[in-house]
């Protein structure tokens, strides 16, 4: 199991070191400096091995956090939990930086010593420490038994994730559907390969202990009903289905019955969190469709044309719109027209930036550029990186459907209709690449 | 550094302000003292930060032990906070001042009764951590309430303590019977306590391999699978990583199990998900392939591992690790999935090798024109090591999928054209391999490899390049202007592509011997006469030798057809594999070694095994899958990796990685042959023409007087150039080095001296006798001895000496273990009394019947134990490996 943690800031110095395990002696510390944080190279592989000592690390921003063991851990839960940590710290401090770890680093060192013990992970979800761990010190002195014996089974128990007696005058809900669009196209405009990974985010304002239940245009549930129930209905609706590769749901969702009979049913976390994550690749529209054309002229001048066309509803508008074509290093001048929006060439980063706004679908804009270059010896060619693209959708590209999310509370006097339910869906683009 | 740990307390949000910035830029004396005033002050608020203000220097590494008495006053507190700090640094350095800690132990005992679940649960956790023998005596019964303590909180926390406390005495922990009681928390109502207890226990069981400590039934089973759905995602890891420990009784069991973890498929995080494939991929070896269940099993967990490669980068990394090992034991899982290994540009380069190289295993006739675009892209890429791979790894589909092979050079040639120094290098590094696997079939391509020969400044490549001039010497116009324009500078190369040179321009002889014969006498000089390396040198001898005994022989040895090499790579050896699969989430999965080579201590020593599948005997593969069934039963040659290219030009690995022991070399009669061109007729040999052209040769056989250190591998390949040799010296890796360990040098001076034809009964080769035991050594008694094989029997020969003043009797030979299992078959026949200064000879038959223990050098017969209380010292016998080569062929 995991034997020490340590979080270092960019120069390599200690901000919080907890040692858990007594094979791991002082030195481990410093040799993760050493070798890892002052190497020269760049790091190769997020595990090193330095004289039989495992350390696993993650950056965030410039703060390296590491976990150090001697045994044959699990690695992937290793790595699960130095996420966890983050997410912990996030939600207590806000951004993971220095000055933050410095300030709050009784807390942290709290938070260590409740959620790994000798080294196994325990409870780590924010809404149930946040009971017995807060910044204004513990309130255990001050707590009935009936308080503490809550807050200790709520740790322990099924539900750790939720505590009981939550009152809201309104009860609310809101879902966000989230979707990252992936592409990789070739120069000619064949599909290399593209996937969408959705999240759906919930955020929970109810009271009690509801008892919920999500349904979408799953393909599998639709036709299952399909078969039972109306067929004018299993058709109309069966177009709309999608098929979904895998998904991944939070801890609070029951799987065995989504195992079974696909359905999923939980009891939320109060406030905001994942409530699933899905991956799809069939029929995924895409919602811009780039052309690039780079010609080069001579040794010392290329000529690059790029067309985007949107392909969706003419009434939807997509925003926050950025092209991005690269440039060789050799670049000494460019040259930008384009009808719509801004371009510029952005020296530091090898590349021209074009930006618009807002593009309402089904339209098409086009940039063209020369580029002067400077002559080099170099022999290597220019690599001739991929196009990308970032834009912002209202819609899912996968085509999900929220088709409901029914709340039951047995317990308290209101219903599934009192509750005010909130959908939104956003489109984002991922890597959303076109080789040129 | 010292600053901020004043910064700290300044700037924290909570407490009252500090303003004590003033203590942290006093020396250092000063400040201890002050921090000492502050713990002891009045004010709770005082204090608090005080400790806050130690804990943080703790942090930095500064020293503040001497604080200790100071500290451990402010532990007896209502504040929970201000305790947990104490405690913070009670468990820092307890150890380090044992007596003062047991001060400690009155505030532990006393806060194990609070009502305060919290509280009970902190004193109890803390108190595990202070791993102080004393503090530990009194752990003892505050512990044994609070695993029975009604609040599971606690109950959870006491779980592990019992791991902690037996990481610091075993032996207590049984004696107080803990461990039953942490077994009883199996059945526990809270699941959180169940996953904690099931941690705490497979911990405990992990250094008692055989305690049974983990009594996995079906019922404890059941338990498991219960509490796998109601605890926490932490807790589902420990139970998941258990449940692989078990073995299930029958198919069916194993099948309802499965279908148990197969939920655990869908939850976010990534290590549930591959613990249950580790589950569910150990599981299905027991299920009957025909099964539709099995099927479906196959199918569900492609999705899965998929997302996977969605989470961070990270996890991305050891997913790849884990797939990479899942393509090799099951194919077919992924084989439609090749799409999602394609590299990001974005991605990690530790991400982007590790899915290049799943991109290569998954590759397929089906998919092979997606995976060449890609490679291709890749290899326009910066990361040098990663354009390597890519370049590499073309070659690799080349070899993989035959269809594919002409796409692949005509790809390589186009890289090859950009002229980058690096591509170009690896390009025919490959291109070498993939001649070696098609055979006249892509030579046209060799004048574009020519053109870029004055560009290769890569041992690697050169030595590459080299073969591939050697190898089509007769199609080459110019190849021996080519060959020559490397002997120029002959001393610079490395051992690497001085060895290829040496072989090519011999291969460039044979195949036209009138134009070169200056040539080859001036790099056979050079290797033999200029040389300091003894592998260069004496591969020099063995072609001279050979060129002026029998060129037809030498051509046949030399110029012999090479096995083809085959088409899978780098696969990693199936008992390993099988273990590692094991292993799937852990670090040994991530490393590719089993936990023995790389975690100390009793743990994980125990090797895993797949449990057998049922009914279908060993087979894993499913039948639709034939490049798995290349996986377990013809194990591959594999292509080594760089730095081993002779062995790779030869390709000797023809026998299984997981021989271990003394098994014979498969093919046989070949080897005779091959030994008789060392051994047999030698006596009979004309003079050696080329010796009359250089004056020195003469003299030089017994100029070596040091037992060269040779290299198996690397004489055995270019040496034979053929199979046949090939397999002789190559085959059983295991008994190669015997045959050409130190004293077989006087056995190569034989073979080089004309005059003095040793004996050569029976056809057999041995060498002769040189003294094992020197008198000095063994109170006068001298033995020299060596190994024969006479009639068909392997005979020990020894001389025994009596060089001391007394009359030596009752001799008696006992042998330890070996790597040959030889044993004596009979006792040993001295049957005289030895008077001073008499010898005796002696012939031991001896039997291969005996106990087999691997030694290093393996040809080291620790031998016997000569009743004249002596012992032979490890004896390096080297001829045994010739007798038992002869042996095993008849």
């Amino acid at each position: 199991m995991i034997g020490g943690l340590f979080i270092y800031n960019h120069k390599g110095e200690v901000l919080i070191s907890r040692v858990y395990r007594d094979d791991i002696g002082r030195n481990a510390v410093d040799a993760f400096r050493v070798n890892v944080i002052h190497a020269r190279q760049q790091v190769r592989s997020p595990v090193t091995n330095i004289a039989r000592t495992s350390f696993f690390h993650v950056k965030r921003s410039n703060i390296w956090l590491a976990a150090v063991t001697k045994q044959n851990v699990n690695a992937a839960m290793v790595f699960e939990f130095l996420y966890k940590m983050c997410d912990v710290m996030t939600a207590y401090f806000g951004k993971i930086s220095e000055e933050n770890i410095k300030n709050n680093f009784v807390l942290i060192y709290e938070l260590l010593d409740e959620i790994l013990d000798f080294g196994y992970p325990q409870n780590s979800e924010t809404g149930a420490l946040k009971t017995f761990i807060t910044q204004q010190g513990i309130k255990g002195q001050h707590q009935t038994k009936e308080e503490q014996s809550q807050i200790t089974s709520q740790v322990t128990g099924q539900i750790g994730w939720r505590r009981e007696g939550i009152k809201y005058r309104r009860n609310e809900l809101f879902l966000d559907v989230l979707e990252s669009v992936n592409l990789l196209m070739s120069p000619q405009g064949q599909v290399l390969s593209a996937h969408v990974s959705g999240r759906v985010v919930m955020k929970s304002y109810l009271s009690g202990m509801p008892e919920c239940k999500f349904g979408m245009n799953d393909k599998i549930v639709i036709d299952k009903q399909g078969k039972g129930g109306a067929t004018d209905e299993a058709g109309k609706s069966g177009k709309q289905s999608i098929a979904i590769d895998d998904c991944t749901f939070h801890q609070c969702v029951r799987l065995s019955k989504f195992d079974s009979e696909r359905s999923i049913s939980f009891i939320p976390p109060d406030g905001e969190y994942e409530l699933m994550r899905y991956r799809t690749t069939k029929d995924i529209i895409l919602p811009f469709r780039v052309i690039p054309l780079v010609r080069e002229v001579g040794r010392t001048k290329l000529e690059v044309k790029v067309v985007i066309k949107s392909n969706f509803k003419p009434s939807l508008l997509a925003q926050k719109i950025e092209v991005r074509i690269p440039t060789p290093l050799n670049t000494s001048g460019v040259q930008v027209i384009c009808m719509k929006g801004k371009a510029k060439y952005k020296a530091s980063e090898n590349a021209i930036v074009w930006k618009i706004k807002r593009m309402a679908g089904m339209k098409e804009s086009q940039i063209s550029a020369e580029i002067e270059l400077l002559p080099t010896n170099d022999k290597k060619k220019w690599a001739r990186p991929p196009i990308s693209m970032n834009f912002e959708v209202p819609f899912a590209p996968s085509g999900l459907k929220v088709r409901y999310l029914k709340v039951f509370e047995s317990k308290l006097n209101y219903s599934d209709h009192d509750v005010i339910k909130w959908v939104r869906y956003i489109g984002r683009s991922g890597i959303y690449e076109t080789r040129c | 550094m010292q600053e901020w740990a004043n910064q700290l307390c300044e700037n924290r949000q909570f407490g009252s302000k500090m303003t004590d910035s003033k203590y942290f830029t006093t020396t250092k004396k000063g400040e201890i003292f002050e921090l000492k005033a502050e713990l002891n002050s009045d004010k709770k608020e005082k204090k608090k930060e005080a400790v806050k203000k130690v804990i943080a220097s703790m942090t930095v590494g500064k020293d503040v032990s001497a604080l200790f008495p100071d500290v451990v006053n402010c532990m007896q507190t209502d504040n929970l906070e201000l305790k947990k700090l104490v405690y913070l640094y009670l468990m820092n350095y307890a150890k380090s001042q044992p007596d003062m800690a047991i001060m400690a132990v009155n505030t532990f005992v006393k806060d194990c009764e609070d009502p305060n679940p919290l509280i009970r649960a902190l004193a109890v956790r803390t108190m595990g951590c202070i791993r102080v023998d004393k503090i530990t005596e009194y752990l003892c019964e505050p512990l044994r309430k609070c695993l029975k303590d009604e609040d599971p909180y606690v109950r959870k926390t006491a779980a592990v303590c019992v791991a902690k406390l037996h990481d610091i005495n075993a032996q207590l922990v049984e004696d107080q019977g803990f461990l039953d009681t942490l077994k009883d928390l199996i059945s526990d109502s809270n699941p959180m306590v169940v996953a904690n207890a099931v941690a705490a226990l497979s911990e405990i069981a992990e250094s008692h391999p055989n305690s049974n400590l983990l009594d996995l039934n079906p019922q404890t089973i059941n338990k498991l699978l219960t509490a796998l759905n109601e605890c926490t995602e932490w807790g589902q890891i420990f139970i998941l990583d258990c449940l692989a420990n078990y073995t299930p009784r029958d198919d069916r069991e194993s099948q309802s199990i499965c279908e148990r973890v197969t939920p655990r498929l869908s939850h976010a995080n990534s290590a549930v998900v591959l613990s249950a494939v580790k589950v569910l991929m150990k599981f299905m070896e027991m299920l009957p392939k025909d099964l539709d269940y099995y099927g479906t099993l196959l199918k569900k967990l492609a999705p899965p591992l998929v997302t996977l490669l969605s989470a961070e980068p990270e996890l991305q990394y050891v997913a790849l690790r884990n797939i990479n090992l899942i393509v090799q034991r099951r194919p077919e899982i992924l084989k439609h999935e090749m799409k999602v290994f394609f590299v990001k540009y974005n991605d990690p380069i530790y991400v982007k090798l590790e899915k290049l190289d799943i991109m290569i295993r998954l590759a397929s006739q089906a998919n092979i024109a997606q995976v060449l675009a890609e490679l291709k892209e890749y290899a326009t890429e910066v990361d040098v090591d990663f354009v390597r791979k890519a370049v590499r790894a073309i070659g690799r589909c080349a070899i993989k999928v035959e269809q594919s092979a002409e796409r692949c050079v005509s790809t390589l040639l186009d890289l090859i054209q950009t002229k980058v120094n690096y591509v170009v290098q690896e390009a025919i590094v490959v291109i070498k391999d993939i001649f070696r696997k098609y055979p006249n079939k892509y030579e046209s391509v060799i004048a574009t490899l020519c053109e870029n020969l004055d560009s290769l400044d890569e041992p690697e490549a050169r030595a590459a390049m080299i073969w591939i001039v050697g190898e089509y010497a007769e199609r080459i116009d110019n190849a021996d202007e080519l060959l020559e324009s490397f002997l120029e500078g002959f001393h610079d190369e490395s051992t690497q592509v001085q060895l290829q040179l040496l072989t090519a321009i011999v291969k460039l002889f044979l195949k036209k011997p009138t134009e070169t014969q200056e040539l080859v006498q001036q790099v056979l000089s050079l290797a033999t006469q200029d040389s300091d390396n003894p592998d260069l040198r004496d591969r020099g001898y063995i072609y001279w030798r050979l060129l002026s005994t029998d060129p037809v022989a030498a051509k046949e040895v030399v110029l012999a057809e090479k096995p083809l090499i085959s088409e899978e790579t780098d696969l990693i050896e199936p008992t390993l594999l099988e273990e590692l699969i094991c292993h799937i989430g852990t670090l040994a999965s991530v490393y590719h070694k089993p936990p023995s080579a790389f975690v100390e201590g009793s743990r994980g020593v125990q090797h895993k095994r797949l449990p057998g599948s049922a009914g279908s005997g060993e087979s894993v593969e499913s039948p639709d899958t034939s490049s798995a069934a290349g996986l377990s039963e013809a194990p591959p040659a594999v292509i080594p990796s760089q730095g081993d290219l002779l062995g790779d030009l030869l390709n000797l690995d023809l026998t299984p990685p997981a021989t271990t022991g003394p098994t014979p070399p498969p093919s046989s009669g070949m080897q005779l042959g091959a030994m008789d061109l060392l051994g047999g007729g030698l006596d009979s040999l004309p003079p050696i023409p080329l010796r009359t052209d250089t004056p020195q040769s003469p003299q030089l056989p017994h100029q070596s007087p040091s037992p060269p250190d040779y290299s198996p591998t690397e004489l055995g390949g270019d040496l034979g150039g053929s199979p046949a040799m090939g397999a002789a010296f190559g085959a059983p890796p295991a008994v190669m080095p015997a045959s050409f360990n130190a004293p077989v040098s006087g056995g190569l001076d034989d073979l080089f001296d004309l005059g003095g034809g040793v004996g050569m009964t029976m056809g057999a080769y041995s060498p002769p006798k040189t003294i094992w035991l020197p008198a000095m050594k063994a109170k006068g008694l001298e033995i020299s001895g060596t190994f024969a094989r006479r009639a068909g029997v392997i005979q020990m020969e020894m001389t025994l000496s009596n060089k001391a003043m007394s009359v030596m009797t009752d001799f008696a030979i006992q042998f330890n273990r070996n790597s040959f299992g030889l044993a004596p078959a009979g006792p040993l026949q001295v049957l005289t009394p030895l008077n001073p200064n008499q010898s005796i000879e002696v012939a031991l038959p001896l039997s291969t019947v005996g106990p087999v223990m691997k030694m290093e050098p393996l040809s080291n017969l620790q031998s016997g134990r000569v009743h004249w209380e002596a012992t032979l010292p490890a004896c390096c016998l080297p001829a045994p490996v010739l007798v038992l080569i002869v042996d095993s062929v008849s």
